[in-house]
Parts: structure tokens; C-alpha cells; sequence
């Protein structure tokens, strides 16, 4: 039985499509972190948190959230967990307080509770102008917003990213990284997927490397400097760490 | 290889679009070796070939004479066939103002945006043509057999009434866009293509119902008092029923007229096309403004809250209700049968059952697709703490509900006629529709809702089977209503049907 102490606990972690893509991945993120994973296009990184959301089936291992096997109960698993991918999940035709109204409904939130937080997160996120209307002219920017106001709608307990920032202008993106502090420093986890190395290097408190379905590094930026030896970027770092496990695979090949 | 950027460079790069497009809807996508792909094909033009000789032989054996009677005809049957064209012909000229495919960079580039929206209004005539010349050379081909070549000219008159179709519909799409202005002309074209298309059909089906009491559309065309009333033989009405068979000096001129009134619209519109495509691509821009909702939140279990999400998406794409209004167009008749029969004997009844039952199955093939496989927002509905099943409960409710909405006012008429005929009706309507679902549910695939026009692509066997089902269940519904034993031969194969889909789909890709 996992610790509910960690709030993603993942063992033996599998899958391939026609090539293996995530192989025997363990990790560990514990309750109240933000955990960044980095990893070159094809890495395996959007394939474990797609497992982790449920939106796909290991071929091997165990997931677990906050102590709840998502294989045996995923209800419950999904109950506390929220997915953000960088493709908006909004309906064109709903306006953002109807989208949240229904995001509310598949999550069960009482009625009253879910109206008087969807409209604390549309003027928290800068939405208020645009409540009432339909999502279908809106701009990546705002509809990342109504998205991330969705999987913030009822609470969750771990929010999962997968690269939310992709395509925003300075504003939203400072919008969306303000709310994640502000939720992380609520006590809710948040593990994000980036390609802006200067947002994982700024927020995340750990950071895992992984490259051709494995990890390559994990640990604080620290201890990732001091793997390397050298007091420097996240983007040197993650360029050095990449590079060398090609070189390994090369070399192995 | 010609110049880049000119007429027959843009109608080169076109062709082959129009090519590759083609191939990947006839094989959806997959790859299918061309030998089978030509087999099929062939195997399924020649089964045309025989419907149209069935169909014709009793008429062509006693030969054709160019009288009256014969022109009615010949012109009846080409104008239903031209409201097709002029139907296919408006809605492939709104896709050209509307697909944003390639129009961005080409219309950034020196290139030159008339020669471009010349090109693609002549392929849109060419396309309509083709697939003219397609449906109908079964029929000309029969009659050309039995006839002479001088059915050839057919060919020529679809040419000319082709090209007419093209240069209509370009107007009316302008006209549209210069009176109603881009947002709206889209879904005005879409339901004008519609109306047209179904328009005639259902026009002269209501005739036949209100002055012969049947639902035989050709009815009218072959009355005495009608064909009496027309206009005598040397009236230029029958000039393109003359052109179709033989004369021609008349094929000429349809061609001339036709082509000659395409080339002037492509002149006159074309150097408006940049400016008329830039308004539409400002479209997807605007913003539709919601009446300010002062209502609070309604308590709602997680199923309700997915079927009125539903209801709400389908209301408030008038594009996916014009793409369903058809099918709902095609209930006039029927209704319009049953109002006129009303009072008289239940026998009456049995024509208009078919027609609702296989109109349901078809309709909630369509709402299905769109409730299950085309979900937007997938990833938010797998990531909710709901039992998928629930999820899938949920969207068929919401699709069955729309159904009965639809049909229960015709299944009320039924039943002030007949209440155990609309109870017949009201249960194989219920497996038609459930039927459609259930392969719409076997076939599931998520994909953007914008894809609805190319459901059909995404797994033949579904489109093939939900139409078979629904044929099926139309015939056994007729037999149950005139108390035909028969009827176990239809509903069998239409389980049958059910058995063989189930069976081919893709259970273990399923999401």
C-alpha cells in the first residue's frame, strides 16, 4: 500500500506503442510539491502523465494518488485529480461560467459551492469580461485560462500540466504561473510538463530528465548542478544530460 | 510543367488535392491495394447498371418517342437531377470562401487570389459534373444501349447544367455575402443547398400525395392532366430535354449557355474572391455574446449534466442542424401523407411507416456520432470521476431524448389515426434508432465535432451497416403493420447486420 504521504507514487511503469515509450519508470512526488518533468520532443513525458490521468492504460506497473490505486479505484483517483494539456479541452459553444457549470456537474460539486468559485476563478483569471461568452472566438491564451479554471473548479488535490504555457503571451502565461504558486502554496501538488526550461528552473522544486521513456536525472536544481559539476542553467543542464545519455545509447548501439 | 502561380499551375496543384482527398475518402485513409479498390468499384457501377435497366426496360422496350409525355418526363427527371447538382454545387462554393486548408498562404503570397478562386470554382463545376455524370451515366448508359448514341449528348446537357449550377451558386454565395455579410452566409448557403437539394423532391412528392393521395412523385409528371396543361412542343422549356436526347443544335446551346454563363460569373466575381475569404476567416474570430445568465448553478447529477451539455452544443450549432435538416426535410411528406389521409383507413398508413422508421435510424446515426465519438473535449470527460459507462449512457440519452422530441408529434398524428399502427411505429422507430446508436457506440472514435461531414470516412463499415439496419427495420416495421409473417426475414437480417458490426468492430481500440 503506497503512503498517502506522497501524492504520486508510480512503480514499474510500462507501455509501448510500436516502440517501447515509458520503461520501468519509478517516481515518487510528494503532498504540496511542484514537480517539473523535462524531457526532448518523444521523451515519454505527456505518454506517464496521460497514464497518471487515466486517460491511458499501463501496460505494466502501479500508479498511485495520494495513496489510491488507480487502477483499483480510479473514480476515486479522478475525484482529486485535475488535467491540463497544452490543446484547450473547452467546448466552442459554451461560455466560460456554462463550461464550468458542467465541469462542476461531472465532478459533483454542489451547485451553490461550484458557482461561487467558478466566478471567484473567472476574476481571479481575468475572465469576468468574457463570462458570457462562447469560448469560440476566444484566443489560446483565454482558452487555457477557462481550461485551467476547469481543473481548478473542483479543487483537485494534484493538478497535472502538460505543457500549459505553450503558446501564451507574456500576460497569460504570468496568470496561469501566479495561479499554480499560489495553489502549490495552498497545499496542492502540481506536476507540470515544460519546454521553458526558465519556468521549471523559477517554480519547480524538483525536476525529473527523462529521455527515451527513462530517467536520465532526478532531484532539486542543486543536486542537478551538482551532478554535472558545474554551477550553471537548467538549459545547460538539461542539454548536458540529454546529450550524454545519447552519447550512452550511441555508444551502445 | 507549367509556370508557377498561373491558371493551369493552380489547377494542377488543385487536382491533385482533389485526388488525394478523393482516395483517402473512398479508402479511409487505410491502405487498400487499387486492384480491390477498382473491383469494388466496378462490381458496384455495374449493380447501378442493372437497376437502371430494371427500372427502364418496360419504358425503353416499346421505344421512346419525343412527345409530350416523354418531355415532361425527361425534363422532370432532369430538373430533380440539376437541384442536386445546384445543392452540391453551393455547398462545395461556401467551402471554397470558408476552408481555411491552404487559402492563408496562398492568400499571403504574390500569387494572384482570382486565378486561385478561378480554378476552384471551375473544379467545383468539374466536381459536379463528374458526380453527375457518375449517377446518372447508369441510366444514359442503358439508354444509349437501347437507343442509339444519340443519348450521348446527355453527358453534354449535365455539362452545360453543370457549369449553370456552379455559376449560380457562386452568385448566390456572393449575393449572400454582400446582403447578410460572412458570419451568416455559411449556414444560410448550407440551408438554402439543402432546401434546394431537397426542395423539388419533396415539392412534387407533396402534389402527388395532395392530388393522387400517393407518395409516387413521378405521380404528377406522368398524369394526363398535367402533362395536358404544359406548354406545347415547340416551347424552349424542352430545349434541354430535346438536348438530352439527340438534338444537337439544342446541346450546343445548353453547352454555350452553361459554360458561357460560368466563365462571366468566375469574371465578375473573382477579383472580390480575397476580400469576400478574409471576411469569412474573420469569422472564427468573432465572438458570440451569451444572454447574460443570471441563473445560478442547478444541482445536477453527472449525468444530466452530460446530456444537457449535449443538447446545448447541438442547439447552438446551426451548421450541424442544417447538416441535419435534410433528413428531417424528408419527414414532410410522410407527415404531409398521414394529415391528408387522416379519417380514412388505417391501410393508407403503411407507406408513411417505412419512411419515419428508416428517417429515425438515420437521424440518430448522426446524433450519435456527434454525442460519442465527436467530443471536444475528450480528455476532460475520460479524466472525471464517472464511470465511462455512465458517460456513454448518458450521450445515448441524450440522442435517444432528441429522437423522440423529433418524431413524437408524427408518431401523435399516427396515433389519432391508428393508436396500434403508431404503436408499431413508436417501437421499430425505437430499434432503429437504438440500432444506429448501438453501431454509432461498437464504432466509437473520438474526433473533433468540425469532423461530422467526414463521419462517414472514418469506418465504412458503420456508415454501410447503420444504413442497412435502418433499411431493414423499415421493411419489418411495414410487414408487422400489415400483419406480414414475412416480416421475421427483414428484422432477422437486420440482426444479422447488427451481428456482422458488432463482430468487424474495433472492440480492443474502443476508448
Amino acid at each position: 500500500m503506497p503512503s498517502p504521504d506522497y501524492a504520486l507514487a508510480i512503480s514499474g511503469l510500462r507501455k509501448s506503442f510500436d516502440r517501447p515509450v515509458v520503461i520501468d519508470l519509478e517516481l515518487t512526488v510528494k503532498a504540496g510539491e511542484f514537480y517539473a518533468l523535462l524531457g526532448p520532443n518523444g521523451a515519454g513525458k505527456t505518454t506517464i502523465l496521460r497514464m497518471v490521468a487515466g486517460l491511458l492504460k499501463p501496460d505494466a506497473g502501479a500508479i498511485s494518488v495520494y495513496g489510491i490505486d488507480t487502477a483499483r479505484d480510479p473514480i476515486a483517483a479522478k475525484s482529486i485529480v485535475a488535467w491540463v494539456s497544452d490543446e484547450p479541452m473547452v467546448y466552442d459553444r459554451l461560455t466560460p461560467l456554462e463550461y464550468l457549470e458542467f465541469v462542476a456537474g461531472l465532478w459533483r460539486i454542489d451547485a451553490r459551492e461550484a458557482e461561487r468559485h467558478s466566478n471567484e476563478l473567472i476574476d481571479w483569471l481575468g475572465l469576468r469580461p468574457h463570462a458570457n461568452e462562447r469560448c469560440g472566438g476566444f484566443s489560446k491564451g483565454m482558452l487555457q485560462k477557462v481550461a485551467l479554471a476547469g481543473a481548478l473548479v473542483h479543487n483537485p488535490r494534484l493538478i497535472i500540466l502538460d505543457e500549459p504555457l505553450t503558446g501564451l503571451d507574456a500576460g497569460s502565461a504570468r496568470q496561469v504561473k501566479d495561479v499554480l504558486k499560489q495553489k502549490v502554496a495552498a497545499g496542492v501538488t502540481v506536476i507540470m510538463t515544460t519546454h521553458i526550461l526558465e519556468v521549471a528552473e523559477r517554480m519547480a522544486e524538483r525536476i525529473g530528465v527523462i529521455n527515451h521513456g527513462r530517467f536520465v536525472a532526478e532531484g532539486t536544481l542543486a543536486e542537478l548542478r551538482a551532478r554535472i559539476g558545474r554551477e550553471t542553467t537548467l538549459e545547460e543542464i538539461f542539454l548536458d544530460l540529454v546529450a550524454q545519455k545519447e552519447a550512452d545509447l550511441a555508444a551502445v548501439a | 510543367m507549367s509556370a508557377p502561380a498561373t491558371l493551369p499551375w493552380f489547377a494542377a496543384h488543385e487536382f491533385r488535392l482533389a485526388w488525394r482527398d478523393w482516395l483517402a475518402m473512398t479508402t479511409g485513409g487505410r491502405k487498400v491495394r487499387s486492384v480491390v479498390l477498382v473491383v469494388v468499384l466496378g462490381l458496384f457501377y455495374l449493380g447501378l447498371h442493372l437497376l437502371a435497366y430494371a427500372l427502364l426496360a418496360p419504358w425503353v422496350s416499346q421505344g421512346i418517342a419525343p412527345d409530350k409525355a416523354t418531355l415532361v418526363m425527361v425534363t422532370g427527371t432532369g430538373f430533380l437531377f440539376w437541384t442536386v447538382m445546384l445543392s452540391q454545387a453551393l455547398e462545395s462554393v461556401t467551402r471554397a470562401y470558408y476552408s481555411r486548408s491552404d487559402l492563408d498562404l496562398i492568400l499571403s503570397s504574390p500569387a494572384s487570389s482570382a486565378s486561385v478562386f478561378a480554378v476552384r470554382t471551375a473544379a467545383t463545376a468539374f466536381a459536379t459534373v463528374l458526380l453527375a455524370c457518375l449517377l446518372a451515366s447508369p441510366i444514359i448508359n442503358v439508354l444509349i444501349a437501347y437507343e442509339g448514341p444519340k443519348w450521348l449528348s446527355a453527358y453534354g446537357v449535365l455539362a452545360g447544367f453543370g457549369a449553370l449550377a456552379a455559376a449560380i451558386s457562386v452568385l448566390v454565395t456572393v449575393g449572400l455575402f454582400r446582403t447578410i455579410g460572412p458570419a451568416r452566409t455559411r449556414l444560410i448557403a448550407q440551408i438554402i443547398a439543402g432546401i434546394v437539394g431537397a426542395g423539388f423532391v419533396i415539392g412534387i412528392q407533396a402534389v402527388a400525395i395532395l392530388s393522387f393521395g400517393n407518395m409516387n412523385r413521378f405521380s404528377v409528371l406522368q398524369s394526363p392532366e398535367f402533362i395536358a396543361g404544359t406548354p406545347d412542343l415547340a416551347n424552349p422549356l424542352w430545349l434541354p430535354a430535346r438536348a438530352a436526347m439527340g438534338d444537337l443544335a439544342a446541346t450546343l446551346l445548353v453547352l454555350v449557355i452553361g459554360l458561357g454563363a460560368l466563365s462571366l460569373v468566375i469574371r465578375a466575381t473573382s477579383a472580390g474572391f480575397a476580400q469576400h475569404a478574409i471576411a469569412a476567416a474573420g469569422v472564427s474570430a468573432t465572438r458570440v455574446q451569451q444572454s447574460a445568465s443570471t441563473r445560478p448553478f442547478r444541482k445536477a447529477s453527472q449525468r444530466h449534466a452530460l446530456r444537457v451539455k449535449e443538447w446545448k452544443l447541438l442547439l447552438r450549432d446551426p451548421w450541424l442542424l442544417s447538416q441535419t435538416l435534410m433528413q428531417i426535410l424528408y419527414l414532410f411528406p410522410p407527415a404531409l401523407f398521414l394529415w391528408v389521409s387522416y379519417g380514412q383507413s388505417a391501410g393508407t398508413y403503411v407507406v408513411v411507416i417505412p419512411v419515419i422508421v428508416m428517417a429515425a435510424g438515420q437521424l440518430a446515426g448522426g446524433l450519435a456520432w456527434l454525442a460519442i465519438s465527436g467530443e471536444d473535449a475528450h480528455d476532460l470527460v475520460v479524466t472525471a470521476p464517472i464511470h465511462p459507462r455512465a458517460v456513454l449512457i448518458a450521450k445515448i440519452e441524450a440522442v435517444l431524448c432528441s429522437i423522440a422530441v423529433v418524431f413524437a408529434p408524427i408518431l401523435l398524428f399516427v396515433a389519432i389515426a391508428s393508436f396500434e399502427l403508431a404503436w408499431i411505429t413508436a417501437v421499430f422507430l425505437a430499434i432503429s434508432a437504438g440500432s444506429a446508436t448501438a453501431i454509432q457506440l461498437w464504432f466509437r472514435v473520438p474526433m473533433r465535432r468540425a469532423m461530422f461531414r467526414r463521419r462517414q470516412v472514418a469506418s465504412r463499415t458503420a456508415t454501410i451497416s447503420e444504413a442497412l439496419s435502418s433499411i431493414m427495420w423499415a421493411g419489418a416495421a411495414v410487414l408487422v403493420a400489415g400483419n406480414q409473417l414475412l416480416a421475421i426475414l427483414p428484422a432477422g437480417l437486420a440482426v444479422i447486420v447488427l451481428i456482422v458490426a458488432w463482430a468487424l468492430s474495433p472492440k480492443g481500440k474502443r476508448v
